[in-house]
């Protein structure tokens, strides 16, 4: 693994319609940016155009990291491959039903469609009971027979799914072998294989969408790597994973399912490695774009994850992922007002189409974006160029007649209403994430990206007492910048579930070692330059008696009893302010993160130090009023690629910049740190 | 002067965002699942006067929505006249008593005074479902009882908390009184700390605004959110509307009762009357006035899951107190039903009797039925007694947009069932299947969801057998010519021979060995719309899927389908409709 001389890297981004790429020279700090249309048929496409807008000479590129969407698009609108499923006699119906649920609490109506349909789950005769002990033999001839079946019926990916298969795999393990014999491909997922844990319909679930996307993402990433090296690219492709590392397109396929949320993980990790070297370790991200808002939370620089996601109603991946909230609002968010003459923010989004009523797209709804433009927030003068022909007083006439009359305010007073709103709920909700993950969002920062983040992330902050805001340099293309950083990453889960008292302590500095072993022997086989490894260990432990988990971190692979039952009692007394001496406590999962880290890439050169102007008069592009707190200010406004070092703004003030704007509100200080970032000091409520 | 309507919103939400905070706080403390991951609990603000409901967490349990209210305000009541104690900052009160505004005895409710400026500003309050409160079975849920003093341990409002302080004796009563005590402490610290979170979180709301500020939205709020009911109602036309739904019997004699509904629509308010509904009745299938109550709110708020919870929400409604009916029961009826499966059937009632006339909004009957199975017995390997509940979902009601969804939660409840793996780990079971009833969908336009089909086996020692469910004999009712979901079927096979309980759906301590099986068949949703004006290729679709049978494609819903079932016989699928229509 020696370093190469060429050493160019370039992170690729593709999102649901821009793809991203930076490509970076680590050793002369020349940075490149590419923004193009996703192409979402074949998103190889968006990746070449992206490539060649940057003009990068892939001979010279060392490592493409790739996040791509082609798994989360396929789920979301069901464009899988045909798949059947091989299961335990009596239980073919378990992804269909559920867990018995409904979409919403208050609503009889709700539609479910599972991901394998009915006439494609065959049932084998097998059983183990909980203990794994066997209790009917595997009838490996009606494993044959409903092989055929599915494959005379057109599938060409499979899923076999036993009960119990976690606490004994030989059922499954066996029937892969016969479906090996007369299976065309090797497109066989066994339910115990990416998950070994005890609950069917989320095991099966996760395993069905791993099956289901397998066959997709390998072709895609097979295309991708023939293009590239008919571009000059010798190197792998590495893809990243929901759990914000990145792995080899070799290998990336196989365990599919762990890709489906990496869209939303990248931009995370990227916070995460600009708040380390920002020296800003505690951060809640904040994502915000045209039609959700994604939050996460980040402490010691370290990204929450958690092994139970689920995607949309009913479709559970139960694998370890950075634990991405999406909380709703977003610019699109339609406001109205209900019949009890209050204003209401969401549920309901233009989405992109037609999209806020300014994108010129038919769109005659009021929306964030829409009041964000009226009052000023964002350049009015942009208008002009949409195409469309809506003009500022279109805008003003609905937000009026709309808005404006039912609630007795002009059309100023309905758009502050409505930004007042919409940050009064993104508050609430980004409260319920971090009082769920047991934080105080006063002692984190919030990193805020996306389109639309850097907008609204000051009156946020101060709304939830957060002191600072971070915004990174780039923050349009943030998912970009979190592949060229990610380390390689290989999570692992080990069930014990014993009380703490009668666990054996050998038997779990065994596991804890297994997982080191497994991890480092997966690092080896990357050909990427890592400077070291890195583990992460952490029990889950709960009080006999409780469902939930409190995962709780260890600074050792050889923790005694006495430390487990000390660090538990403190991390339970710090999260619930509880304390339970006589209870006995229950240790359920070993865990273990094995990270290889990459050598860290400068990212101040994101924006040109070339382009500063020497003060801050010179980086001012313009003035225009803008309506702060339902009140006009002539607001100062800057081209961010401009601003001066050591810079000092005190709100109000904007900072434009090609991706995003930045507002600095009355009260509000914003200065520049030696990274590119703007750190916004955040003043009191008013 | 009044309020602006920004202000307003933004206490509205601060004021749910409290609500939401406890109901978070305790249920991530909770210990036992029923809480922790059935969230069987409720969180509210109640007002210091009356205590009329001012917000409620969004992830309460629903047959929660207004019971505390009821129950706060004879707590204020109480103190008033000095049957209970006089409240000090920090105390909290405890009570399950269901004649005081409650539903059954497992339900516990906490209150807790907020103090500003030395007077009590509001209520804050909620219940959580404790797994066992004592009384003559487990968990509760007896079939057989006949007094309420069966069902468990009977608290009056009383202050469990003094002044911050546990009262360790008040609390060593409750434990001896329960089974598995030993964990209950756990709970109990975090119903307590939910309302601390509350209480935290509302000090800050009321410092950022000012207490008149807050005081003067809730009470625009309330008015408000009456507003909003109203112009919900405005959508229907005037008259008087009618339903019947039975209760399959109440678990002592075997009769069923019937819930008779009819709902008058006037201008912008509607009245439920239950007049001729049966009279109270011996087993538990009694419900309490705050129960029947907060089953109309419930399936109001189905119908209008827009309109925010609270005492404003509810005023349009109103419910004629159902004097010597089983709906307003009264010491010392036993309740254990009521909870569970009677506010399920009252929900259904109000649908039924309003589909006609919001056929966009409502749906054929669900299942509504928690399908509370427990067994409970020795387990000789593990050498320990064991109770284990199987709780089912059933088929929701086709409605005007799609089919009604398969195994849906009980109409009252939010909670997740345990996955077989679970059970099987925990308890000395075997599932043989854990399927999709077929058939058990009612036909319509757009069908019913279906029912679930299991059957599991007792692996070792002994065990007796109880059944609280419902819907066993009549399924639940289609709507505007669609046809009912299969009613729910127990059997349970003793020593080879089948055994159906002499109530259906209802039967105490069946006494099982090793070997014997049990088999439930929950009911599936109601079919809303003609059958015969489905479409052909979904009724095949359904063929294909093994749903339905293609003799019940013909009989049901008269679609022809060739041999084989790859396609409809269009020319004969037209002659049998037309010759029906």
């Amino acid at each position: 693994m020696a370093e190469s001389d060429r050493g160019l890297v370039v992170g690729v981004d593709v999102g649901g319609t821009f793809t991203d790429l930076i490509l970076l020279d680590p050793k002369g700090g020349d940075v490149r940016l590419a923004k193009v249309p996703s192409t979402l048929d074949n998103q190889a496409y968006g990746v070449l155009a992206a490539l060649s807008e940057s003009e990068a000479h892939l001979p010279d590129v060392d490592l493409i990291v790739h996040g791509t969407t082609t798994t989360t698009n396929a789920v979301l609108e069901r464009k899988l491959c045909r798949t059947g499923l091989i299961t335990t006699a009596g239980f073919r119906d378990v992804l269909e039903l559920g867990r018995r649920t409904r979409p919403q609490a208050y609503g009889m109506k709700g539609r479910f469609e599972p991901l394998i349909s009915r006439d494609l789950r065959l049932e084998v005769t097998e059983r183990m009971d909980a203990s794994g002990a066997v209790v009917i033999p595997l009838d490996e001839e009606s494993v044959r027979r409903a092989a055929e079946q599915l494959l005379a019926a057109d599938c060409e990916s499979i899923v076999i799914h036993f009960l119990h298969a976690y606490a004994n795999p030989a059922h499954e393990m066996r029937a892969a072998e016969v479906v090996q014999a007369i299976w065309p491909n090797d497109y066989i997922t066994m339910g115990h294989a990416l998950l070994a844990e005890n609950r069917e319909f989320e095991r099966g679930v996760t395993a069905a969408v791993n099956a289901s996307v397998r066959p997709l993402l390998e072709r895609y990433v097979e295309r991708l790597g023939r293009e590239l090296s008919s571009h000059g690219y010798d190197g792998d492709v590495l893809v990243m994973n929901g759990n914000g590392g990145m792995v080899s397109s070799r290998r990336v396929a196989r365990e599919a399912a762990k890709t489906v949320m990496s869209g939303p993980a990248s931009g995370v990790i990227a916070a995460a490695y600009t708040g380390r070297r920002a020296g800003i370790k505690n951060l809640i991200t904040y994502d915000m774009g045209g039609t959700s808002t994604d939050v996460a939370l980040i402490r010691r620089a370290e990204p929450a994850v958690s092994s139970e996601i689920e995607v949309e109603y009913g479709l559970p991946i139960h694998v370890p992922m950075v634990d991405v909230r999406t909380v709703g609002a977003g610019g699109g968010s339609i406001a109205r007002v209900n019949a009890a003459g209050l204003l209401e923010v969401g549920p309901q989004s233009a989405g992109a189409s037609p999209g806020p009523i300014c994108y010129g797209r038919g769109g005659t709804e009021p929306t964030i974006s829409d009041a964000n433009l009226l009052l000023g927030r964002l350049d009015p003068g942009k208008l002009k160029s949409v195409e469309g022909g809506v003009s500022l007083d279109d805008v003003k006439t609905i937000f009026e007649d709309r808005l404006g009359a039912p609630l007795g305010l002009d059309a100023y007073g309905a758009a502050s209403a409505v930004i007042q709103m919409a940050n009064t709920r993104m508050a609430g909700a980004i409260r319920m994430v971090s009082v769920s993950l047991g934080a105080d969002p006063r002692d984190f920062a919030l990193f805020a990206f996306g389109g639309a983040g850097p907008l609204h992330a000051s009156a946020l902050a101060r709304e939830l007492g957060v002191p600072r805001v971070l915004v990174p340099s780039r923050p349009g293309i943030t998912n970009a910048i979190g592949c060229v950083v990610a380390d390689l990453r290989h999570d692992f889960v080990n069930t014990i579930n014993r009380p703490l008292d009668l666990a054996d302590i050998d038997q779990i500095h065994a596991v804890f070692a297994r997982q080191i072993a497994e991890g480092e022997r997966l690092l080896s086989k990357e050909n990427v330059d890592i400077r070291c490894i890195k583990h992460l260990f952490s029990v889950d432990m709960q009080f006999v008696g409780q469902s939930h988990l409190l995962r709780v971190p260890l600074e050792t692979s050889t923790p005694d009893r006495a430390t487990l039952r000390r660090l538990f009692e403190e991390a339970y007394y710090r999260r619930f302010h509880v304390e339970l001496a006589q209870i006995r406590a229950n240790l359920v999962n070993v865990n273990t993160s094995v990270i290889g880290e990459r050598a860290p890439l400068d990212l101040s050169t994101l924006i040109d130090p070339a382009g500063r102007k020497a003060n801050l008069e010179d980086a001012q592009t313009g003035e225009r009023p803008v309506f702060f707190d339902r009140k006009r200010h002539d607001t100062a406004i800057y081209w961010r690629d401009s601003l001066p070092d050591n810079y000092l703004l005190k709100g109000p003030a904007i900072i434009e910049q090609m991706d995003t704007t930045v507002l600095i509100e009355p009260g509000d200080e914003a200065r520049g740190d030696d990274e590119g970032n703007i750190i916004v000091t955040v003043g009191a409520l008013s | 002067m009044s309020l602006d309507p920004i202000t307003l919103s933004v206490i509205q939400a601060g004021l749910q965002q409290v609500c939401d905070e406890m109901d978070l706080s305790f249920s991530r403390a909770a210990f036992s699942p029923v809480i922790a991951e059935a969230n069987d609990r409720s969180d509210g603000i109640y007002s210091a006067v009356d205590g009329a409901l001012i917000a409620q967490g969004a992830g309460g349990l629903p047959v929660f929505v207004g019971t505390m209210q009821y129950s706060t305000r004879v707590l204020i009541e109480r103190i008033a006249d000095g049957s209970a104690a006089a409240p000090h900052p920090d105390d909290i009160y405890i009570v399950n008593d269901p004649y005081l505004g409650g539903t059954h005895l497992m339900d516990v409710r906490f209150a807790r005074p907020y103090y500003r400026n030395g007077e009590i500003f509001c209520w804050l309050s909620n219940t959580g479902h404790w797994p066992d409160i004592g009384g003559s079975v487990p968990g509760g849920f007896s079939a057989s009882a006949t007094a309420v003093e069966q069902e468990g341990l009977r608290l009056p409002p009383v202050r469990l908390f003094k002044q911050g302080v546990l009262d360790e004796e008040l609390y060593a009563v409750i434990c001896s009184n329960i089974r598995v005590p030993e964990q209950r402490i756990g709970d109990v610290k975090a119903q307590a700390a939910a309302l601390m979170v509350g209480e935290e979180r509302l000090n800050e709301l009321l410092d950022r605004y000012g207490d008149d500020t807050v005081k003067q939205a809730i009470a625009e709020l309330r008015v408000r959110a009456a507003q909003q009911m109203r112009s919900c109602i405005r959508a229907i036309p005037d008259g008087r509307y009618t339903s019947v739904a039975w209760v399959d019997s109440d678990g002592v004699v075997d009769e069923p009762l019937a819930i008779r509904l009819a709902i008058q629509k006037t201008d912008d308010t509607l009245t439920f009357d239950f007049a001729g509904s049966s009279p109270p009745c011996t087993g538990p299938m009694n419900s309490v006035l705050a129960t029947t109550l907060s089953s109309v709110y419930l399936a109001m708020r189905h119908i209008f899951p827009e309109v925010p919870i609270s005492a404003g929400a509810f005023e349009p409604l109103s419910v004629i107190t159902p004097v010597g009916t089983f709906l307003d029961a009264h010491y010392p009826r036993p309740v254990s039903g009521c909870a569970a499966e009677v506010s399920q059937r009252i929900a259904e009632a109000v649908f039924a009797a309003l589909v006609g006339v919001l056929p966009d909004r409502v749906t054929a009957a669900p299942a509504g039925t928690s399908g509370n199975f427990a067994l409970g017995g020795h387990d000789p390997e593990r050498e320990r007694d064991f109770v284990m509940y199987q709780l089912s979902g059933g088929g929701y009601g086709g409605n005007d947009d799609h089919d009604g969804l398969s195994n849906g939660c009980s109409t009252i409840g939010i909670s997740k069932a345990p996955p077989v793996e679970i059970m099987e780990q925990a308890f000395p079971v075997l599932y043989h299947r854990y399927a999709l009833r077929e058939g058990s969908g009612g036909a319509g336009r757009q069908r019913g969801g279906f029912g679930l089909d299991y059957e599991l086996e007792l692996r070792r020692g002994q065990a007796r057998a109880s059944f609280v469910m419902d819907h066993g004999r009549f399924g639940p009712q289609g709507a505007l010519g669609g046809a009912d979901g299969a009613p729910n079927e127990v059997t349970v096979w003793r020593s080879g021979t089948p055994h159906t309980p002499e109530h259906l759906s209802k039967e105490q301590d069946i006494p099982l060995m090793a070997g014997d099986r049990v088999h439930v068949r929950t009911p599936g949703g109601g079919g809303y719309g003609d059958p015969f004006d489905r479409d052909p290729g979904q009724v095949l679709r359904d063929v294909q899927l093994g749903r339905y049978t293609a003799d019940e494609a013909r009989d049901l819903f008269g679609v022809i389908l060739d041999d084989g079932a790859s396609a409809v016989d269009a020319a004969g699928t037209e002659r049998l409709r037309a010759k029906a229509g």
